[in-house]
């Protein structure tokens, strides 16, 4: 039997290994879910999944408090998750259902929650780096202590808009940390095909950010840099910009085929690195019984079953709706 | 119970495919994320993934078969302790695969369009939407009022806004130390400080986006333009951040914002500063767009926009900003978005107008009174939501409209005017609309070619005599 010390892994304990391992599965199971209902045609249009970037979201997640917001892009299905955000309203969404938590009138790619927090899922490229920019400086504004989480991919970051948000955010101190998840491709145009430079977390050096890469794939280095990047923005030192170097396993959208990168390359990331089979290990050898993690799988299965359940019986919104919330009621 | 794998679809439109390849076999055990198939269209090749684990019991369809339909069943795995019979019997119980389990299906766009429950603009026009909720009744005011210009209203405005409430914070270029490219903001930085008067960096679209997210994080931004041509770069955020987001939150997070700045052609600066964007911002569902004229209704419509729970485009118009006017002095007066004035009452013509144009639709009112004719001119003020109903009241009067605006004819005010006209008061025209607008042209430089390119109150009293067959 391991005793308490080994319990620890690096500054991590069992209980916050165990949740990681939770949190990521419920990610992984319940996208794998999503992929499934789309292929039956329950979910329509572009479906961005999560797969492979577990333990970004996971990680940064677990360095930010109670009164942090967070913002992404349209591979969203992950952040809200982690956020806290049921997922049977997100599955709802995504079928389009009165349940979801936009009244089934955003989709994939635009839910919110003020409760949680989480400003979006937004469409468009780039667009919510200087929304993200914004919400950090709402929380400099009202000096409620808040920093805001601003995620962007790869392709995004060499938008215009990001190095505009950079310059005031650093400009005027604001507390917004920048997450950049690298999963190597903007849709099929890897980043040595569109980018000058490859080393992202580097971007922000022209307006005296700091920057670091992180693997990406190990949750708890995640953590550990998220929460000094946290620490900086809070403490009134302006943005910080992580690097997450990951993977995403599948394609692009659900219609792309991926014939950009090889099986091989997917499947060596898949073998290696899965960022959860690592927690698994890590329990194992910290001696979590096998029975304590298929308990883990059982209960995750069968909310992300209660979720799809819900999302199709979830009825479709009120014709009426059609014509609500364009403008103040 | 064995579970089924089914066709997937590889993109909404997928009706069938090949199945081109098995990489299980019987009898070999899966767990979810493993690739178990290859499937083919036209368009692309993918790999199906098992959702669940278990052991496969039965391959249902051979490699190699094409127009397999999507959710038809694939595959059968069975859980631990089953064996084939179960899906037997489980096959025998079910209904034939391949029913289409989604409600929304392929063709669920196109048929949306013949939908009973979902009227189209073409089918229904007007019906399809509910009426716009009538905008808040214009209180007479009976107060103190004051002589300034459209200038002073307008700081008057935002600094009232801004001592009334602590969300309420001004940014745009030179706003704070330069007091204003057009000291539209002069004084502000003194009474309220930096952290509420904020100078920004040259990048529109940043910035834009940036007063966006904090208005979705509940502060009420007032984003200056220096002139709304430079809004060409944030239009992105205007549009689908602020005006789409209730839409898309179902209704949770709002943006409560203010994008103000000079509008339309000021003199001599070419076709990229001279430009009415109007139509631009009033075509999309989500903005209100207000344009005032006189000194009183910058102050009146600039405070209602700040307290407006939505995003407003505020065009402003630089000629103006030396105009004077009497303006209220009492700070809680406002002047309601969404309600047309009146401004001169006649009987033989209407004409509508905002804005800068105002001023030549009144000139030449005073010009048609000569020749007889009475003119009953309409400022619009707001320009979404459209106070149609100021306007069709006229028309029911006169018989006759004239729009006149600075911008370009094409899909422009002048044509939504035509459209309300023919929809709500076709019986009571008497001519055709007439439409007075801006050369469809960018604009020129050249003094006389500029001229030639803005309208004036000659093209708009040759447009009333039109429809007035007055010759």
């Amino acid at each position: 039997m391991p005793s308490d010390a080994a319990a620890e892994t690096g500054s991590a304990t069992r209980d916050d290994l165990l949740s990681h391992y939770r949190a990521m599965l419920l990610i992984r199971r319940f996208e794998e879910k999503a992929g499934q209902l789309y292929g039956m045609g329950l979910i329509g249009g572009f479906c961005h999944l999560y797969i492979g970037q577990e333990a970004v979201v996971t990680g940064m997640q677990a360095a930010i408090r109670d009164g942090d917001s967070v913002i992404t892009a349209y591979r969203d299905h992950g952040h809200m998750l982690a956020c806290g955000m049921d997922p049977k309203g997100v599955m709802a969404e995504l079928t389009g259902r009165v349940g979801g938590y936009s009244k089934g009138k955003g989709g994939s790619m635009h839910m919110f929650s003020l409760e949680e927090r989480f400003y979006g899922g937004h469409g468009i490229v780039g667009a919510q780096v200087p929304l993200g920019t914004g919400v950090a400086f709402a929380h400099k504004y009202s000096g409620d202590g808040g920093v805001c989480l601003t995620y962007f991919g790869d392709g995004a970051a060499n938008q215009g808009q990001v190095y505009e948000s950079f310059n005031m955010a650093e400009l005027w101190d604001l507390p917004v940390v920048y997450v950049i998840e690298n999963n190597k491709y903007g849709m099929g145009t890897s980043v040595e095909r569109a980018s000058s430079t490859t080393d992202l977390h580097q971007r922000g050096a022209a307006h005296g950010i700091p920057g670091e890469a992180v693997d990406g794939m190990d949750v708890l280095a995640v953590r550990e840099a998220g929460e000094k990047a946290v620490a900086h923005a809070r403490n009134g030192d302006g943005p910080f910009i992580l690097e997450m170097v990951t993977y995403r396993y599948r394609g692009h959208s659900m219609s792309d085929p991926a014939k950009y990168r090889s099986r091989e390359e997917v499947q060596k990331m898949r073998e290696e690195r899965d960022p959860i089979e690592r927690v698994k290990a890590m329990l194992a050898a910290d001696g979590a019984a096998e029975d304590e993690l298929k308990e883990i799988d059982r209960e995750i299965r069968a909310i992300v079953n209660n979720a799809a359940e819900f999302a199709q019986n979830s009825p479709e919104p009120d014709p009426a709706e059609l014509y609500t919330d364009v403008l103040a009621a | 119970m064995p579970i089924e794998v089914l066709m997937p679809a590889l993109s909404p439109t997928m009706e069938e495919g090949t199945l081109a390849r098995w990489l299980i076999e019987e009898g070999d055990s899966v767990s979810a994320g493993d690739v178990i198939a290859e499937i083919e269209t036209d368009k692309a090749t993918m790999e199906v993934e098992a959702v669940d684990e278990g052991i496969v019991g039965r391959l249902a369809v051979a490699e190699g078969t094409e127009g397999v339909k999507v959710n038809a069943v694939i595959a059968w795995l069975l859980e631990e302790g089953e064996d084939a019979s179960a899906i037997d019997a489980a096959a025998a119980a079910a209904p034939a695969a391949a029913a289409p389990a989604r409600p929304a299906d392929e063709g669920a766009a196109e048929s949306a369009a013949e939908s009973p429950a979902i009227p189209t603009a073409v089918a229904v026009p007007a019906a399809a939407a509910p009426a716009a909720p009538a905008p808040a009744a214009e209180a007479v005011y009976a107060g103190e009022t004051k002589e300034v210009t459209v200038r002073e209203a307008l700081r008057d405005a935002m600094a009232e806004e801004m001592r009334r409430d602590e969300r309420v914070f001004l940014m745009g270029e030179e706003v704070a130390e330069y007091q204003g490219a057009y000291k539209v903001s002069q004084g502000l930085l003194d009474e309220f400080g930096a952290d509420r008067v904020i100078d920004t960096p040259i990048t529109e679209h940043g910035f834009a986006g940036l007063g966006t997210g904090a208005a979705f994080a509940g502060l009420r931004p007032v984003v200056e333009f220096m002139t709304f041509n430079f809004a060409m770069q944030a239009v992105d955020h205007i549009i689908n951040s602020a005006a789409k987001t209730r839409y898309m939150s179902g209704g949770q997070v709002a943006a409560p914002i203010v994008f103000r700045g000079p509008n339309g052609a000021a003199a001599r600066v070419a076709a990229q500063h001279s430009q009415e964007f109007s139509s631009w911002y009033a075509h999309c569902p989500g903005l209100k767009v207000v344009a005032p004229w006189s000194a009183a209704d910058a102050k009146g419509l600039l405070k209602a926009a700040i307290r407006d729970d939505d995003p407003v485009v505020f065009l402003e118009n630089e000629i103006l900003y030396g105009r004077s006017g009497e303006a209220p002095t009492d700070p809680e007066h406002i002047v309601p978005i969404g309600r047309a004035n009146v401004v001169r009452e006649g009987a033989d013509v209407t004409i509508v107008s905002f804005s800068l144009m105002m001023e030549t639709a009144l000139t030449a009112a005073e010009m048609l009174e000569n020749d007889g004719i009475a003119a009953e001119v309409i400022d619009l003020r707001t320009i979404r939501p459209l106070d149609a109903a100021t306007v069709v009241a006229s028309v029911k009067k006169t018989n006759r409209l004239v729009s006149v605006e600075e911008g370009w004819p094409f899909a422009g005010i002048g044509a939504e005017l035509c459209a309300v006209a023919m929809e709500q008061a076709f019986d009571d025209l008497d001519a055709p609309v007439a439409r007075v607008c801006g050369a469809d042209v960018p604009m020129p430089y050249a003094a006389n070619l500029e001229k030639l390119a803005l309208p004036d109150a000659e093209r708009v009293v040759q447009a009333a005599r039109a429809v007035c067959y007055a010759g």
